[in-house]
């Protein structure tokens, strides 16, 4: 493997019934990024069938380039043809860095692709930069310039360790959904398309599709809210709920809730914030009778304000809250709701 | 001398204490304080093997050692008294007299669902006039033909309206000894469903309430001639040596409460504020804990002692745990009286209160001193063998 | 039918994580486990024994006292136990596992290979993919539900995406990625606890492992490296008010929010 022969970042645009997965325009910000002090391109691999027109979103979102491999093998995700064209492509086009995103199917296609094209694969990335390897000097070893360093949680977020890849190309790594940032569109921006098809001949890893049932969710995406009103065990039953509703309601925000409350069959797991759940940094997150377990906590730490109620004062979620209260929710949010109300409409009124 | 437990007890350890934690804790309260059988933890229970632990497997069991079954009743106990005792009276009281002294018959027609959980156990000794006194026994049973006919009644029933299989003790007949004329006790095995075998009372209790505590009515009530169990006569010292048994699984159930309460007690108090500082960092909490610790760990060896004492006895029936038994229960009974009533001290207020586990288990821990033999029949037991 | 699934011991995670006093995670503190998805995998090979008698053989690497995994997956109804364990493998990333594991896979009988989705210490799930690709079957991810059809050598799984799930059909053999989620396992019996601390161990080690270079194996064998790794540094704890009143709380809530302009 010559790795000088590898160049460009790469990113997998993830497309589910032919629309661009939300994940694919923040691995493009981040790869505009990483492009920069590589002096090199990004490149957006887009897979599925009939997803041509699909091409100019990726372009408004950074790409300079997109590979399109569309074949009607291609039409819902399987693990084979889509493997087999992902890393047809990496064969081809020898890419210096690869990102896939880390949602149910990119960590099944990255590990999938990273082991036919005999290279490493980092897993679940918060942070990806351009940096040497070893980070500080080893007498005796080689310091690698502009390697690809991912830094990733483990241990249900109580540890941290940055990875890299020094000896094998690509570099690749999935990145956890929501943690990236994308760029502002560029309207009109249009990208090098290039069209590319290995040929696909079913084997024994082909598998048939039976069914597909789409979760009905009239829930927004909590990964998407500003505002999270967040519940955990404390706040008692489902029906009790409706306090965080109405604060939700009353902010312009969402609701949203820890794992035990998943548990509990109180709220849908789509709802869950958490390493088990989904990942959120809104800009206001109310935290209410969540302990704050740590497996909590790796979810939503990165949110830029964090307001707790708990009625332990030893509550570990105050270890990371901006602003706690002790104190009985049953009696603080009913109140906050109005006094909420109160505030919106005197500012209005200005 | 060693004091650590081999592999497959550190994992029966952990698979009881899990099974307790997620199975028979979430049901502990309502146990209590409806006074309902906790069916489903037995269902799982029988589902898991447990109903049979030191029943070899050719009957069914699971053929492990009387030392895991001790800690089975231990683990439940800590979150659960009636569990315990449901368990111990199951195993001890009945699985273990007809594996001890059934004909190959009688141990496949009732040891083996008794083992595979298909079947509940439980043991009828005592009477209103014959508690301690078991020569007051009134039940008596008279062989017509082919049947055995019993008449009378037993009080105070572990499992009484839940088991399937039980154990009944009756008098049948008199004996002559030196110059004095004894009651004839024999054993037998009757199955619920027998016409002429009922339910009376149902005992409302201080503590482990939801063991169904019933009296069992015997109004010529038939039992085929084959369900003696043992010899004819034997039955004095078949309900002895197996109340001997009995004892460690009661001392295992007074060690888990204690310890339950002590756990509960020891998480209490580092979250307990008092004063502006966790109730743990008084002396008088930290040295009531270290009593309370210090005596839980001297009940925990002697229980496990006779536990292996019973084991050794399993290999060569030569040898006698009797005294061993005996310490244990006196020992843990007390320790779990002593620790439940620190541990709702140390509660303060709270521990006064129903929604307190600490409070069920003082009154659970109670009847651990009284049954299966009182502390002071176990003091007599003990004192017998030391001045003989 | 010949089931293989694969398990790894774990710290326990559940009851909160412990630190030493420098910070750093204290292991040794922590129970070691059998991984919850490893374990729901195991479960679901049980059943399917008890449906159709498969014979269920569990698989892990790793030092020698992970051994007590495959003891209880034993105590609960597994049929043997392979443990790979030998120091030329250790420091192994998740390429240089899955290599080691389809090594030691190779030398087993398999229709269905089940592994949990991932490891509640890594957390990556990619070791299952990766086995799947170096033995050249079709892996299925994130399995909530397994059917087997004896006959027709095929398995159904019900594969879950974070919008839907899919029903999948595979031609066995092939890899499946179970989910905790997939049910609930069985506790150990008494019984099965003392027949597995009898029970024999198989016990391999490099050579024992079947096609397998040695550039693939352990650290050396490891494309990714470890470049820094730390116990995660938290954001510092904020302010923390204990109001006399509802409303009391609600003003401050308030105070700050608007200092913030978060509302």
């Amino acid at each position: 493997m010559n790795l000088e022969d590898y160049k460009g970042v790469y990113i997998y645009a993830q497309q589910v019934d032919n629309e661009i997965s939300p994940i694919a325009f923040e691995l493009l910000g981040k790869a505009k990024e990483l492009a920069a002090p590589l002096d090199a391109q990004v490149t957006a691999v887009l897979i599925g069938s009939g997803v041509k027109d699909l091409c100019d979103q990726l372009a408004e979102y950074g790409a300079d380039r997109v590979i399109l491999v569309d074949d009607p093998e291609l039409k819902d995700y399987r693990t084979e043809p889509y493997a087999h064209a992902l890393s047809s492509v990496i064969n081809e086009f020898k890419p210096e860095i690869m990102l896939v995103g880390a949602t149910a199917i990119g960590r099944d296609l990255g590990p999938t692709v990273s082991a036919r094209v005999q290279t490493g694969l980092t897993a679940d990335c918060t942070s990806l930069e351009i940096g040497d390897f070893p980070i500080t000097p080893v007498p005796g070893q080689e310091q690698k310039k502009n390697q690809l360093l991912m830094t990733r949680p483990a241990f249900g977020g109580n540890t941290i360790a940055t990875i890299a890849c020094p000896n094998n190309r690509p570099q690749m790594a999935t990145v956890r959904p929501g943690v990236m940032q994308k760029i502002e569109p560029k309207k009109g921006a249009k990208a090098e398309v290039v069209e590319f098809n290995p040929g696909f001949k079913p084997d024994n890893k082909y598998v048939t599709i039976k069914e597909i049932v789409k979760a009905v969710s009239d829930t927004a995406d909590i990964m998407d809210a500003k505002i999270l009103v967040s519940g955990g065990r404390g706040v008692g039953s489902a029906e009790n709920f409706k306090l965080l509703d109405d604060l939700a309601e009353a902010l312009g925000g969402s609701v949203s809730c820890s794992r035990a409350v998943v548990d509990a069959g109180w709220k849908p797991k789509d709802l869950q914030v958490g390493q088990t759940g989904k990942t959120v940094r809104p800009k206001l997150y109310f935290a209410i009778g969540i302990s704050g377990a740590i497996q909590h906590v790796a979810g939503m730490e990165e949110s830029d304000i964090i307001v707790a109620i708990n009625k332990d004062e030893d509550a570990p979620i105050f270890d990371v809250a901006d602003y706690g209260v002790v104190g009985d929710l049953n009696k603080i949010v009913p109140k906050l709701t109005e006094e909420v109300k109160a505030y919106k409409a005197s500012k209005a009124g200005k | 001398m060693d004091f650590t437990l081999d592999k497959q007890h550190e994992m029966a350890r952990q698979l009881f204490k899990d099974f307790a934690v997620n199975e028979a804790k979430p049901l502990a309260q309502e146990t209590d304080e409806e006074e309902k059988f906790p069916r489903p933890t037995v269902d799982k229970m029988a589902k898991y093997g447990f109903l049979g632990i030191p029943i070899p497997k050719e009957y069914g069991g699971q053929g492990c050692d009387v030392l895991s079954y001790i800690m089975a009743v231990e683990e439940l106990s800590k979150v659960c008294g009636t569990s315990g005792v449901i368990l111990s009276a199951h195993t001890s009281l009945c699985a273990d007299p007809i594996l001890t002294y059934g004909t190959e018959e009688q141990k496949q027609k009732y040891l083996v669902p008794l083992a595979k959980g298909e079947k509940l156990g439980a043991f009828g000794l005592t009477e209103p006039g014959a508690g301690t006194d078991a020569q007051g026994q009134q039940t008596k049973a008279v062989l017509d033909g082919d049947e055995w006919v019993l008449n009378g009644s037993k009080c105070f029933i572990t499992n009484g309206k839940e088991a399937d299989i039980y154990v009944i003790f009756a008098v049948t007949g008199k004996i002559e000894k030196r110059g004095k004329f004894m009651k004839e006790i024999s054993a037998f095995i009757v199955e619920k469903g027998t016409p002429g075998f009922t339910f009376g009372v149902k005992e409302a209790k201080m503590g482990i309430r939801g063991s169904s505590t019933y009296e069992l009515i015997f109004t010529d009530c038939r039992i085929p001639k084959e369900n003696l169990l043992g010899a004819q006569g034997k039955g004095f010292n078949i309900a002895m040596h197996t109340l001997d048994g009995g004892r460690i699984g009661i001392a295992a159930q007074a060690l888990g409460l204690a310890e339950g309460a002590l756990e509960t007690t020891i998480n209490y108090v580092k979250e307990r504020k008092q004063f502006g500082r966790s109730i743990a960092q008084f002396q008088n909490t930290q040295f009531q804990l270290a009593d309370m610790a210090t005596k839980v760990q001297a009940a925990q060896y002697l229980v496990y002692r006779a536990a292996v004492k019973k084991d050794e006895y399993v290999k060569n029936p030569k040898i006698s745990y009797s005294v061993e038994a005996a310490m244990a229960k006196l020992y843990a009974a007390e320790v779990a009286m002593e620790v439940t009533t620190k541990a709702v001290q140390l509660h303060g207020g709270y521990g006064y209160i129903r929604e307190y586990d600490v409070e069920r288990m003082m009154r659970d821990a109670k009847i651990t001193e009284i049954y299966e033999g009182t502390s002071e029949v176990q003091r007599m037991v003990i004192s017998a063998n030391i001045l003989k | 039918m010949k089931i293989v699934v694969c398990v790894k011991q774990v710290p326990d995670t559940k009851g909160g994580v412990k630190f030493n006093p420098d910070g750093t995670l204290d292991r040794a503190a922590m129970l070691a486990i059998m991984n919850p998805d490893d374990k729901a995998g195991l479960e679901a090979a049980l059943r399917l024994k008890d449906q159709y008698g498969a014979e269920v053989t569990v698989l892990t690497m790793g030092l020698p006292k992970a051994a007590d995994v495959l003891r209880e997956a034993i105590a609960m109804g597994a049929d043997k136990g392979v443990l790979v364990t030998d120091r030329r493998l250790g420091g192994a990333d998740t390429w240089a596992t899955s290599t080691t594991i389809a090594g030691a896979l190779r030398n087993l009988e398999y229709d269905l290979i089940i592994t949990g989705r991932q490891a509640i210490d890594g957390d990556t799930a990619q070791v299952g993919p990766q086995i799947a690709e170096h033995l050249g079957i079709p892996v299925i991810s994130y399995a909530e539900d397994i059917k087997v059809d004896d006959k027709a050598k095929t398995v159904t799984v019900k594969r879950q995406f974070d919008d839907r799930y899919m029903m999948v059909e595979a031609k066995l053999p092939c890899l499946v990625t179970a989910l905790a989620e997939l049910n609930e396992p069985r506790y150990m019996t008494p019984g099965g606890i003392f027949d597995a601390c009898a029970a024999e161990i198989t016990t391999w080690g490099r050579d024992d492992l079947k096609d397998v270079d040695d550039s693939n194996i352990g650290l050396a064998g490891s494309p990714t490296k470890i470049a820094k790794a730390s116990d995660k540094v938290r954001k510092g704890a904020g302010e923390k008010v204990t109001p006399d009143s509802p409303e009391e709380a609600v003003s401050y809530i308030i105070g700050k929010l608007d200092e913030k302009h978060a509302l």
